[in-house]
């Protein structure tokens, strides 16, 4: 049994201590808004926030986390930087299939918190681990700097 | 905001859904199973009037979207034609995906109730418009005989009618009851374009607030109470079969409920939750006897298809002596030209919920192709299609993957042998070596110039495997697949002298099917990149030589001419940078590129810039346009520089995008979109983009370097040396 | 030379090694079987426990492999009695008079008891018998001659059980009996003579082994050990991983998952002290220090494609977010500059069980060049210890499997200019 903080909730779970947290996230709390892309931290369609920090939830083992605070995209939105994220997000129309964009949008807000005002330099650097199928890149890098200066 | 429904079947709100999955802890109530389009005593009020619309009473507008939504906006374009001619806003109405029907959602340009070919908006461009039209002139009629004045003396704005001599109005809802009595009329005049108020503007696209804040729903989130999940392993040889496995160790997983076997060619273990049904995948340490296929290599496919390229093939097309045109130029050129197998590697990877009892199925999944899914799931399971209800859903992109329902017909499989409902979900290294993929391509390209460097002939010879001739045998006549000659066969360009012929050599060990910009992508390459060749052995300019060879087609002269323009054609760049063009006609789209690249003095290739000259005729929403073309030929350039599925033994060697690779944040270059608009028909865009690609990068790298690569992908090919 | 993924898993959730409690014979057996790590060359990827086959390439002289130890009569050592069994493993002279090659550490296991060679031998014995005869070494001349280990074994094997310094502690005394016989750390950590055998007065100043560096345990502060504290050393040894000294991969990682987790604290602690009293030997890379600048890397190539690639797990930095498996600060494989381990993990990806699961990185090969995985090499070199990494595309080409196939043919050329 583990005791987990998800989006400011206390959430218990009786998983094996090895379960990854997307599954324990997507098949186990029905947070179906991460997304499993690759499983092997090479997509990023399941960053989640994890004490703050952008992380792969595909390979985070669940006994891994400890009281770390877990942000998903479900309650992203709720923070200031959450909001002015997704908010430029629907301002440039980046999103084309979608299945990606939970993660750019947890790794975009994790860059922001971080470096409020980000280079491209900075952008490729905290971006690159979020593959976009679709090729939104364009507008993700417009996007951020939009949000960046909202 | 409009609402989107992505079930046929099934009303709920997304509150609703939300609250459930909290209470439920996870079990997203979507079970709820009700009739299908309104029918009924109960349905007489509501107002149907086609295939395509739908208004209760209650002021409910539904507008059904006979496309799937694969990322490229299709229900907000569609929407948009709908809502344009029915007069109301896309803040009023709310979008269901059509069930499987093909007497109402066939596409007429494709024949069939699928969503491909770039071909939406092209199939829904009158339907979609008459259909708005004829329900609203219902609608007026109505109202005016409520009113009882003449139609004539009324209009529709912003989903209602009003009387403009007395100022009334009435909600379309309000007359819907009295519209579902009214014969409907035909032949109802659509607006003129001048008096557009959606079509043409960048109207917000309708999908995308639930896809950045986690709500939207794809296949692959789809829930049902008492639902498991499960995992897929099929033999990685092409025709292999089960040897043996330990069902034992997989079962003492702890989550593990099932081992199942479909026939010898494939296994699942279903569990709680898909890490229950990994580990025991894993554990189930399966053996598959390699079959016929077990030495084939990719080296193998492609001798043989070289030696089936020597001999000649079915004509495509044949204007002039060709041949002899070139035995009689004063330059001749040849060239043998080769395309990768390629895999989809949609994000999302493939996946299907079933639900199958005695007495019929429901199926939760994101299809191009859903009446091709009900039929799948009705030869799996023995029941009528009739009785199996396809919830089609959001797909997390799909390039073609989701074309084929080979992934459903084996979920259906599985699912059968089980009374709960199952989510099977293959992992990316299952989606990656079981794909149907994109045919290796082999062709031959010979061409000739008379003394001032004008092109007299040209011959090309396409050697490839027919996706037609298995999925659509009726357009596979003759031997000819119109497809593996698409964009070979009909170049935008004037030549004397043209044979092109097509030579069918089917892979052993795969299967091949549709990857996006299907034809086009393939052949366009080969053509422009050969032109190329041509300009640069007639000592001519890329662009120079081109137009003169496009004096009769002055749309593909302007995107040439304003692409040129924009780009700085023929200004100087850095040593080691180079400008590549090229032309296209596809998809009914006029398309022309100038691509600078970069290529370091070790040879690694990185695209800097794109620019796009786009004529599509009329625009539904432009930029619907731009982000399709900057999507499209983002996926193109990645392609074309990283991949290329190989086999070893039987078994594709790629498995997840550590070795299939994708364009990532920071090698994807600046792209410009410069529109050409006109009241053309429109042309199709999705997959444009993704044609344009490699054919630019190629005549850029050769700009660059000096260097022609004529095989995909251009990978290391410079490093080499 | 590394499992394959999938398959590893199966195999390691297969073993039926329950650590046990008791102390009945068996029960010991089992132990030392862990602490000799038994299972990691007697077993092949996805086959049986102890059912041998796992192939040993040495350079310029062929292939061994690893022999059945189920205890199948006829294919396994279902017919050793204990004297034929205590031979064997003190002298390397199988049953029926066979020599069998040091690969087998017997140079070191001739240091057991007799009793904890017999424990061994009743657990082995209460294992499924197997039958499964593994391929026949193939041996080059005058390799394949095995009459040559019996001087060999002259020169190299002392045939004499550990004996206790009475000097020293009961602790040390533990340790150094589970380094040196058990253990048989030696084996790949000290550098061997023109004989194979290993050169005592280098023990434990690394060597290399199958394409990987095992690297310098000796006391040196620099090269070896000596700057660790007790708690990393035993951290490292019990999980594959140490706070500012990185994790363990390849060989030691499968060290670590088969043999060293399952050791007490208190052998653990009793190989620590051992260890730290090694004589300090100066060779191998240096030490990565606690704190460094990172090098400014010669190329941005290298930041670009290890963010794409890598920093999912690593973070940009290298600092790893997914679990203190991926932290490279103070690895001592990023800070050698040859790159030696950083090609082979690379090439061939590492993995390891641990108390939180698998944690594995692929190879990258597959889908990168020879030319960008030095870059990778390089950047994370620069960046984990400031140092300027000389890792070159021909040391991944040669590390490259020989299933990395890429299509080479070059592009057919134009014909027929006139
Ligand atoms: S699913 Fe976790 S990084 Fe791809
Ligand atoms: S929007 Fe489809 S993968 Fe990014």
């Amino acid at each position: 049994m583990f005791s987990l903080s998800i989006n400011g909730q206390t959430q218990q779970v009786d998983v094996p201590a090895d379960m990854p947290l997307l599954w324990v996230l997507r098949d186990v709390l029905g947070m179906t808004g991460t997304k499993f892309g690759c499983g092997i931290a090479q997509c990023g369609a399941c960053t989640v926030h994890l004490g703050g920090a952008a992380v792969r939830s595909c390979l985070l083992p669940v006994s891994g986390i400890g009281d770390q605070p877990i942000v998903t995209i479900e309650a992203v939105g709720d923070s200031p930087t959450g909001a002015k994220v997704q908010h430029a997000w629907l301002d440039k129309e980046v999103v084309q299939c979608g299945y990606c964009q939970s993660g750019q949008i947890m790794s975009a807000t994790a860059l922001l918190n971080q470096t409020p005002k980000p280079t491209d330099a900075d952008i490729d650097s905290a971006m690159s681990g979020n593959i976009c199928r679709c090729g939104t890149y364009v507008r993700i890098r417009e996007a951020i700097h939009a949000a960046a200066s909202a | 905001m409009g609402h989107i429904e992505l079930s046929p079947t099934v009303a709920f709100s997304r509150r609703t859904v939300l609250k459930t999955s909290l209470v439920a802890g996870g079990g997203l109530m979507l079970g709820l199973r009700l009739p299908g389009l309104a029918r009924g005593a109960e349905a007489a009020a509501v107002f149907v009037p086609n295939a395509f619309v739908k208004i209760e009473p209650s002021g409910t507008i539904t507008l059904i979207m006979p496309n799937a939504e694969v990322g490229q906006g299709i229900f907000t374009s569609a929407a948009m034609l709908l809502a344009e001619e029915l007069e109301v806003g896309l803040d009023q109405v709310q979008l269901q995906a059509a069930p499987p029907d093909l007497l109402r959602y066939t596409d007429p340009s494709l024949g069939d109730q699928a969503t491909g070919g770039s071909a939406s908006i092209r199939g829904d461009w009158m339907r979609l418009r008459q259909a708005g039209a004829t329900a609203r002139v219902m609608l007026i009629t109505a109202a005016a005989k409520q009113w009882k004045v003449d139609p004539a003396s009324c209009h529709a704005e912003h989903g209602a009618v009003l009387h403009t001599p007395t100022g009334r109005s009435l909600p379309y809802g309000a007359v819907a009851a009295a519209a579902a009595t009214l014969p409907v009329p035909t032949d109802v005049p659509l607006k003129a374009p001048a008096d557009f108020k959606l079509i043409g503007t960048n109207a917000k696209r309708l999908d995308t607030p639930s896809k950045v804040n986690g709500t939207a729903i794809y296949g692959i989130d789809a829930k049902l109470p008492g639902m498991k999940i499960g995992t897929v392993a099929i033999s990685p040889v092409n025709g292999g079969k089960l040897a043996s496995m330990n069902e034992a160790a997989a079962r003492a997983i702890p989550g593990v409920r099932d081992v199942l076997k479909l026939d010898d060619i494939a296994v699942a273990v279903i569990g709680d939750h898909m890490w229950a049904a990994k580990q025991g995948l894993e554990r189930l340490a399966v053996v598959w006897e390699g079959g016929p296929n077990r030495a084939v290599t990719t080296g193998s496919i492609i001798a043989a298809m070289d030696k089936a390229s020597q001999s000649s093939g079915v004509v495509a097309k044949k204007e002039g002596d060709a041949e002899g045109a070139i035995k009689a130029a004063a330059t001749s050129l040849s060239a043998i030209y080769e395309l990768p197998f390629l895999s989809h590697a949609p994000m999302e990877p493939v996946n299907c919920l079933l639900h199958v009892r005695a007495d019929g199925a429901e199926v939760w999944v994101g299809t191009q192709v859903p009446v091709r899914a009900q039929n799948a799931v009705a030869k799996m399971t023995g029941l009528k299609p009739e009785t199996i209800v396809i919830n089609n859903l959001y797909c997390g992109a799909a390039f073609g993957r989701r074309l084929d329902i080979d992934s459903i017909e084996i979920a259906a499989g599985f699912a059968k042998q089980v009374a709960y409902p199952v989510k099977l979900i293959w992992t990316r290294e299952e989606d990656t070596q079981h794909d149907y993929y994109r045919p290796y391509y082999y062709d031959r390209v010979a061409a000739g110039l008379d003394s001032s460097g004008k092109l007299m002939g040209w011959t090309h010879r396409v050697t490839g495997s027919s996706v037609m001739a298995r999925w659509a045998p009726s357009a596979f006549k003759n031997g000819l697949d119109p497809d593996a000659v698409e964009g070979a066969a009909d170049t935008p360009y004037e030549v004397p002298a043209t044979l092109v012929d097509y030579v069918r050599a089917e892979p052993e060990g795969l299967n091949t099917g549709w990857w996006r910009g299907v034809g086009p992508t393939h052949n366009v390459f080969v053509v422009e990149s050969f032109v190329d060749e041509l300009a640069a052995a007639a000592k001519q300019d890329p662009v120079a030589f081109r137009r003169a060879m496009l004096q009769k087609n002055p749309r593909a002269l302007a995107v040439l001419s304003l692409a040129a323009e924009k780009a700085g054609w023929g200004t100087a760049l850095p040593s080691g940078h180079g400008r590549g063009v090229e032309v296209q006609f596809a998809f009914g789209t006029y398309i022309a590129t100038v691509m600078e690249v970069e290529v370091t003095r070790q040879g690694e290739i990185l695209p800097r810039r794109a620019v796009v000259a786009v004529d599509c005729g009329t625009v539904v929403n432009p930029d619907t346009v731009r982000a399709q073309i900057e999507g499209g030929m983002i996926l193109g350039l990645g392609t074309a520089l990283y991949n290329e599925i190989t086999l070893a033994n039987g078994r594709v060697e790629q498995s997840n995008f550590h070795d299939y690779r994708t364009l990532r944040m920071n090698e994807a270059p600046k792209i410009e979109v410069y529109p050409i608009r006109n009241n053309e028909k429109p042309g199709g865009i999705g997959e444009t983009g993704t044609v344009a690609a490699a054919p630019s990068l190629g005549n850029a790298i050769f700009a660059a370097t000096g260097r022609r690569l004529r095989r995909l992908p251009f990978g290391n090919q410079l490093q080499a040396s | 030379m590394l499992r394959g993924l999938l398959l590893a898993s199966t195999l390691l959730l297969a073993i039926p090694l329950a650590a046990r409690a008791d102390d009945s014979i068996v029960g010991k057996g089992e132990y030392l079987v862990r602490a000799a790590d038994c299972v990691s060359c007697h077993t092949v990827p996805g086959g049986h426990l102890f059912a041998g086959g796992r192939a040993f390439v040495l350079p310029g002289m062929g292939t061994l492999y690893s022999s059945n130890i189920t205890p199948d009569p006829k294919t396994g050592i279902g017919g050793y009695n204990d004297d034929d069994w205590v031979r064997m493993l003190w002298t390397g002279v199988a049953r029926g008079g066979k020599h069998l090659y040091p690969a087998m550490p017997y140079a070191s296991y001739t240091k057991l008891s007799r009793d904890d060679a017999l424990a061994i031998k009743a657990y082995l014995f209460t294992l499924k018998p197997i039958e499964y005869t593994p391929p026949a070494n193939a041996m080059k001349f005058p390799f394949n001659q095995r009459w040559g280990m019996v001087a060999w074994n002259l020169i190299n094997v002392s045939d004499k059980r550990f004996e206790p310094d009475t000097t020293k502690s009961a602790a040390w005394n533990r340790g150094a009996y589970l380094v040196e016989a058990l253990g048989h750390c030696g084996e790949c950590h000290t550098p061997r003579n023109f004989m194979q055998a290993l050169k005592s007065d280098k023990a434990y100043a690394g060597a290399k082994q199958q394409g990987w560096l095992a690297y310098n345990i000796s006391g040196d502060k620099n090269a070896g050990i000596g700057g660790w504290t007790d708690a990393q050393l035993a951290e490292y040894l019990s999980t594959g991983k140490a706070p500012g000294r990185g994790p363990a991969s390849g060989p030691m990682a499968e060290a670590v998952e088969y043999s060293l987790r399952y050791l007490t604290k208190d052998d653990v602690a009793a190989m620590v002290t051992y260890l730290r009293d090694r004589p300090a030997q100066p060779d191998g890379p240096p030490a990565v220090p606690a704190t460094v600048a990172a090098a400014a890397a010669p190329d941005p190539m290298g930041a670009h494609l290890f963010n794409q690639a890598c920093a999912g797990c690593h973070l940009p930095t290298g600092a790893g977010r997914q679990s203190p498996w991926a932290a490279l600060g103070g690895a001592h494989t990023a800070g050698d500059v040859t790159g030696t381990n950083l090609v082979q993990v690379l090439a061939h990806g590492t993995q390891i069980e641990t108390d939180q699961g698998l944690m594995f990185m692929h190879s990258f090969t597959g889908g990168y060049t020879d030319r960008e995985l030095s870059f990778i090499a390089n950047y994370t070199i620069g960046q984990m210890s400031g140092r300027q990494g000389q890792v070159t595309p021909q040391q991944i080409g040669a590390a490259r499997g020989p299933d990395d196939h890429k299509p080479t043919d070059p592009p057919p050329q134009v014909v027929g200019m006139r």
